[in-house]
C-alpha cells in the first residue's frame, strides 16, 4: 500500500507549474479578465505542447493513457495560478465521455482529435449535475432542441457535449446551424458562464452506453472531483499569500504573524485544507481504482472543497487586511475562481443530497 | 498511489483473520481501558504478545516479538483488530510512552528490569508529569529532587495523573538541578507507587468518575540508579518519546467506528414516528461529519505512508491532535443531539462495570472535552501548528523561572 503521488506525477505537476508560471503573471490575468472568454489560444498551445489534452485519453489514441489521479494533479495546480483553460470540462468530462461511453469508432474519431489539442469542448448538463437554472434538452433523430444554463469551458470551444436528463450524450459543434451561444461574464472574470440555446441542431448521439445514467454520472464525478482539485490549489495559493504577507506586514512595531489571533487563524486553516489534498487524491484514485467508493467521495470531494474553500478564502483575504479586499493585490481573482468553483456541477448543498440519496437516507421516508 | 495490500501483507492479514477466528471469543470487551486489566484482559494480552499483534517491533531479550519496524503491519493488525470488534490489546502510558523512551535511552539493566513486565500488562505506569502550575508550561515544573545518600528526595506535587490511583510504578520529571536555566534542570525517575510518603488521591472529572488523581510527595526516597540516562536530561528524555508517537491511523479508525455508530443511532431513533436520518437537520449534519471523516481518513493514509517511508510529515502530522479532538467532539455532539431528552438519565456505574449506552455516550461526549485539553491543550497545539508547522513568529517570552 502506498498513499502518496509517484515521482512521475510530481515531476509532472513540477513541469505544468513551471509552465504556468511563467505564462501568467498577474497582468496577464488582468488582461484576460478583459476578454473573459475562458480560454487563452497562446496558453492552449503551450499546454498542447506539453500533452495535457491527451492526459486521460488511451495511448492507442495517441494520449498518455493516464487516469483521474493525474488529472487532480494537473487541476491542483491550474487553480493556483487561476489558469483560463477549458480543462475541466474539455480534456477531462469530454475525453471521459468518450472513453465510457462511444462507440469503438467515434472514439477512432475524437479521441485522437481531443489529444492533438484540435477540438476544445464546452459541457452542459440538462439534468443530473445538479444546477440551478434552466435545463430543458430533447434530441430526436440526431436533431437537439431547447435551451441549457450554465454550460462549463463554453466560451470557445468547437464543440459542445450535451448531456441530457436521462444520461444520454450527444455532440454538437459549436458553429452548427441552430446553435447559439450567450456568455455571461461572470463573478470569476476569467471565466464566463454560457447559455446554450438549440433550435433542430444537428447532433452526433454517443449512444455506446448500456446504463446512460450510471455513465453521465462516472463523467459527471471525475469532473466534480477534478473542481474540488482546482479549488484546492486556489485556496493553497491564498493561503500561501496570506502566509507570507503576514509574516513581512509589521503594525504596532510587530510582524503580526507573531499576535495569537493571527497564528491561530493559520492554524485552523490548515487544520482543514491539508487533509483535503489527501481526501482529493482518495476521491480521484476511486473514480478509477475503486468503484464501489468512487460515488460517495466524489459527492463529498465536491462538497467538502467547496465549504472549506469558502472559508479560507474568506480567511485568507482576511489576513491581508485593507489590501486583500483592493483590486491592486488581484488576490479577488483567487476568491472568485473559488467562488465559482463551488456552484459549478452542483453546490456543497446538493452534493450531499445526492449522497444522501445514494446512502438511502431520503427526507421523509420513515423506513430509511 | 496503490492501496492494494503486498503479499507479505496479504499474508500477515489472513493470518490476523485466522487468529480472530480461533482465539476472537477470549477477547475482553471493547472500551474498558480507564481501569486496572482484569485477568481476562491480561491473558488477551499475553496471546496477543506471543503473536506478535502488540510489542511487535520489541527486541525478543526484552519479551517483545522482534519483527522489523513496518508500519503498514501495525496497520494492517489494528485494521482486522478494529473489523473483528475485538480488544487490540493494553493501550496505557507505559507501553506507548515509557517502553520506547528506555528502548532508545534507558540502560541495559533498565530495559530488563521493566520492559517485558510493563508491555505484558504486569506492571501498570503512571506518568508523572504535569503539576497545578505547570500545565501547558510543563518545563516550568517545581517538584523538588535532591540527591542525599545515595538517593533523589522528592518533594511536591503532581496534578492530572492517570491511573495513579491503581499503577504499580510511575515515570516522573523532578527538579534536581535548581541553578540550571529551566529546561536543563530536570530529571526522569522511575519509581514505586508504594514509596513511602507518596500519596494518591483521586480527582474527580466532568463525567462522575475519577479519570485522574492528585499525587502528593513528601520527602519520597528514589534510589540514585532509578534515573533515565542522567541529571539534567529528563527534558531530553521526555521527548524522545514525542518522536514514538503512535501512527494516528488507528485514531482514524476509532472515529470511524464512532461514526458508524451515529449512523445507527439515527436509523434507530425516531421522534414522532419519523427516523431522525431522514429529518433534514440531523441528516445534513450527518452528512458534512461523513464528509470530513473521508478527509480525515485519507490523510491519515497519508501520514502512515510517510511514516513508512521515513518521510517527517512536519505540518501535517501536527494538526492531528487539534483538528481529531474537534472532529471526535462533533461527532459525540451529534450522537447526544440524536438521543435527545431521553439521553439525559445519567447513571455512570464506575470503573468496574458497563454503562448503559446513553451514558457512555455522555461520558464520550465529555471525556473528548478533556482531551482537547490533555497532552497539550488545542490553544498550545495552535500555537506548535503555526509556529513549527508554518514558522510564524514565536510569542514573545516573558515567563522565567
Amino acid at each position: 500500500m502506498e498513499f502518496a503521488l509517484s515521482e512521475e506525477q510530481r515531476l509532472f505537476a513540477d513541469s505544468l507549474r513551471n509552465l504556468l508560471a511563467d505564462r501568467l503573471p498577474i497582468e496577464a490575468l488582468r488582461r484576460h479578465a478583459e476578454t473573459a472568454s475562458g480560454f487563452d489560444a497562446d496558453l492552449w498551445d503551450s499546454l498542447v505542447e506539453l500533452g495535457l489534452p491527451g492526459l486521460l485519453v488511451p495511448e492507442r489514441f495517441g494520449g498518455a493513457g493516464l487516469g483521474v489521479l493525474d488529472a487532480v494533479v494537473a487541476a491542483e495546480v491550474l487553480g493556483g495560478v487561476a489558469a483560463p483553460a477549458p480543462f475541466v470540462g474539455s480534456i477531462v468530462m469530454a475525453t471521459l465521455a468518450f472513453v465510457h461511453g462511444a462507440t469503438e469508432a467515434l472514439q477512432n474519431e475524437w479521441l485522437p482529435r481531443i489529444a492533438a489539442g484540435e477540438v476544445r469542448f464546452g459541457v452542459a448538463f440538462a439534468g443530473l449535475a445538479g444546477q440551478t437554472g434552466t435545463a430543458a434538452a430533447s434530441l430526436r433523430d440526431g436533431r437537439m432542441s431547447g435551451r441549457i444554463t450554465g454550460a462549463i469551458d463554453a466560451g470557445a470551444p468547437t464543440h459542445l457535449l450535451v448531456y441530457l436528463a436521462d444520461g444520454n450524450a450527444a455532440v454538437v459543434a459549436a458553429d452548427e446551424p441552430g446553435v447559439s451561444r450567450h456568455m455571461h461574464r461572470s463573478i470569476d472574470r476569467t471565466r464566463p458562464v454560457v447559455d446554450l440555446t438549440f433550435d433542430n441542431a444537428r447532433a452526433m448521439v454517443l449512444d455506446a452506453a448500456n446504463a446512460p445514467v450510471a455513465t453521465a454520472q462516472r463523467v459527471l464525478d471525475a469532473g466534480r472531483v477534478v473542481v474540488a482539485a482546482d479549488t484546492l490549489g486556489a485556496a493553497q495559493h491564498m493561503f500561501d499569500h496570506a502566509l507570507s504577507f503576514v509574516k513581512q506586514r509589521v503594525q504596532f512595531g510587530r510582524v503580526i504573524g507573531s499576535f495569537q489571533s493571527v497564528k491561530h487563524q493559520f492554524a485552523d486553516m490548515v487544520t482543514v485544507l491539508e487533509p483535503c489534498r489527501a481526501m482529493v487524491w482518495y476521491a480521484a484514485y476511486a473514480q478509477d481504482a475503486l468503484p464501489d467508493e468512487a460515488r460517495l467521495t466524489a459527492l463529498h470531494a465536491k462538497a467538502h472543497l467547496g465549504d472549506v474553500g469558502r472559508d479560507i478564502a474568506r480567511m485568507a483575504t482576511e489576513a491581508h487586511g485593507g489590501m486583500g479586499f483592493t483590486d491592486l493585490l488581484g488576490l479577488h481573482y483567487w476568491f472568485k475562481r473559488i467562488s465559482f468553483n463551488r456552484q459549478m456541477l452542483g453546490g456543497p448543498e446538493r452534493c450531499r443530497e445526492e449522497a444522501a440519496h445514494l446512502q438511502g437516507w431520503d427526507l421523509n421516508k420513515a423506513s430509511a | 498511489m496503490d492501496l492494494s495490500l503486498s503479499d507479505k501483507h496479504r499474508a500477515l492479514r489472513e493470518e490476523v483473520r485466522a487468529f480472530i477466528r480461533q482465539h476472537g471469543h477470549k477477547s475482553p470487551k471493547l472500551g474498558g481501558g480507564r481501569k486496572r486489566p482484569d485477568e481476562k484482559a491480561l491473558d488477551w494480552q499475553k496471546l496477543l504478545v506471543d503473536h506478535g499483534y502488540v510489542a511487535r517491533t520489541i527486541p525478543r531479550e526484552f519479551g517483545g516479538y522482534g519483527a522489523e519496524p513496518d508500519v503498514m503491519e501495525a496497520a494492517v493488525i489494528a485494521a482486522e483488530f478494529a473489523a473483528a470488534g475485538v480488544y487490540a490489546g493494553l493501550t496505557n502510558q507505559g507501553i506507548s510512552m515509557l517502553v520506547p523512551t528506555l528502548l532508545e535511552v534507558g540502560t541495559d539493566a533498565q530495559k530488563k528490569q521493566w520492559i517485558e513486565k510493563t508491555i505484558r500488562g504486569d506492571v501498570i505506569w503512571c506518568q508523572g508529569y504535569s503539576e497545578p502550575g505547570s500545565g501547558s508550561d510543563l518545563a516550568s515544573l517545581q517538584t523538588r529532587g535532591v540527591l542525599q545518600d545515595g538517593h533523589f528526595v522528592i518533594n511536591g506535587q503532581k496534578i492530572w495523573t492517570s491511573s495513579a490511583h491503581y499503577a504499580d510504578m510511575m515515570f516522573l520529571l523532578c527538579r534536581t538541578e535548581p541553578d540550571k536555566p529551566k529546561h536543563e534542570g530536570i530529571s526522569y525517575l522511575l519509581l514505586s507507587m508504594k514509596t513511602p510518603g507518596l500519596e494518591v488521591r483521586p480527582l474527580r472529572t466532568m463525567t462522575g468518575r475519577a479519570e485522574f488523581n492528585e499525587v502528593f510527595f513528601t520527602d519520597v526516597r528514589v534510589p540514585e540508579e532509578q534515573i533515565v540516562l542522567g541529571r539534567g536530561k529528563g527534558w531530553y528524555v521526555a521527548n524522545v518519546t514525542l518522536k514514538h508517537e503512535r501512527s494516528m491511523i488507528g485514531d482514524a479508525g476509532k472515529l470511524t467506528q464512532r461514526l458508524e455508530q451515529i449512523i445507527a443511532l439515527l436509523k434507530s431513533t425516531e421522534i414522532d414516528g419519523t427516523k431522525l436520518i431522514a429529518m433534514a437537520e440531523y441528516r445534513d449534519r450527518l452528512l458534512r461529519l461523513q464528509g470530513e471523516m473521508l478527509a480525515w481518513k485519507a490523510h491519515s493514509l497519508r501520514l502512515l505512508t510517510e511514516a513508512a517511508q521515513g518521510i517527517d510529515s512536519g505540518v501535517k502530522r501536527m494538526i492531528i491532535k487539534y483538528g481529531g479532538t474537534m472532529l471526535g467532539f462533533r461527532l459525540a455532539s451529534l450522537a447526544v443531539d440524536a438521543l435527545g431528552a431521553a439521553g439525559l438519565p445519567f447513571e455512570s456505574q464506575g470503573e468496574d462495570a458497563e454503562d448503559d449506552d446513553a451514558t457512555t455516550w455522555n461520558i464520550d461526549y465529555m471525556y473528548d472535552v478533556g482531551l482537547m485539553i490533555g497532552g497539550g491543550s488545542n490553544n498550545i497545539q495552535k500555537n506548535i501548528i503555526s509556529e513549527r508547522g508554518l514558522d510564524l513568529p514565536r510569542e514573545p517570552k516573558v515567563a522565567r523561572t
